[in-house]
């Protein structure tokens, strides 16, 4: 019984993407779309918190966001994947719920 | 010129998640339009609207990054970024698009408006105005 997490809120701007971490289960997913890409980036000040559960759960970021912010997928943290709006859709499938972290 | 204010835009929020940028892009061309004295400030999420290489095919949103590269026409030529809000995304300066302006009175050399200042310079930047406006 796993969750989909999503996240569209700026990691800089609020808490939102903190308490979904430290909320995720172990085999759940989390998928960062609109501002909540921004928590994707490598090197920022929010990159170890969560790099430190990315083993435990799946951490995807929506391509077409990065995209439309100039921002390239290769600037995405190590563990952390782009997925297109057909990945969004698989992740839904493949999860028994969506819980959204407005 | 006893009418002209000293006017500063303070951008905080990320492009496109919300609609503060584009709007205060908008007002930003009224404001310049009727001869003020305008500048802009950029801390925060801020910062990620001048990244270049913006696309936005894929989520049906108007790209308004280019139109910060005509704020020069409008005799806005100060765009202040703030280095440490850089820093914490993990972003340099060599992220941002070029914007340029051309100074008539420097037989129209081409110039840079975006100005990397420190959290203190912006500081004083801001209690330096007439007006402030925050998006």
């Amino acid at each position: 019984m796993a969750t989909l997490h999503t996240v569209n809120k700026s990691p800089f701007m609020t808490q939102t993407l903190l308490s979904c971490l430290n909320h995720a289960k172990d085999g759940d997913a989390i998928l960062m779309i609109e501002d909540g890409v921004y928590g994707g980036m490598a090197g920022t000040g929010l990159s170890d918190a969560v790099a430190a559960r990315t083993g435990a759960v799946k951490i995807c970021v929506l391509s077409e966001d990065l995209e439309a912010r100039g921002l390239a997928a290769e600037r995405l943290m190590e563990g952390v994947s782009a997925v297109g709006y057909d990945g969004f859709v698989d992740l839904v499938a493949e999860n028994d719920r969506t819980q959204n972290w407005l | 010129m006893s009418d002209t204010k000293k006017f500063l835009y303070v951008n905080r929020k990320a492009p496109y998640g919300t609609i503060y940028a584009l709007e205060a892009l908008e007002v930003v061309l009224i404001g310049a339009a009727f001869e003020q004295d305008v500048e802009l400030a950029f801390l925060d999420d801020g910062v990620f609207q001048l990244t270049k290489g913006q696309k936005t095919d894929g989520i049906g949103m108007k790209n308004f990054s280019p139109t910060f590269r005509a704020l020069g026409d409008y005799e806005v030529t100060k765009l202040y970024v703030e280095k440490e809000s850089l820093d914490e995304r993990g972003l340099t300066a060599d992220d941002l698009q070029e914007i340029m302006w051309e100074d008539e009175d420097d037989d129209w050399e081409e110039k840079p408006s975006i100005r990397i200042v420190s959290r203190a310079e912006m500081a004083d930047v801001m209690a330096n105005q007439d007006v402030v406006l925050s998006f």
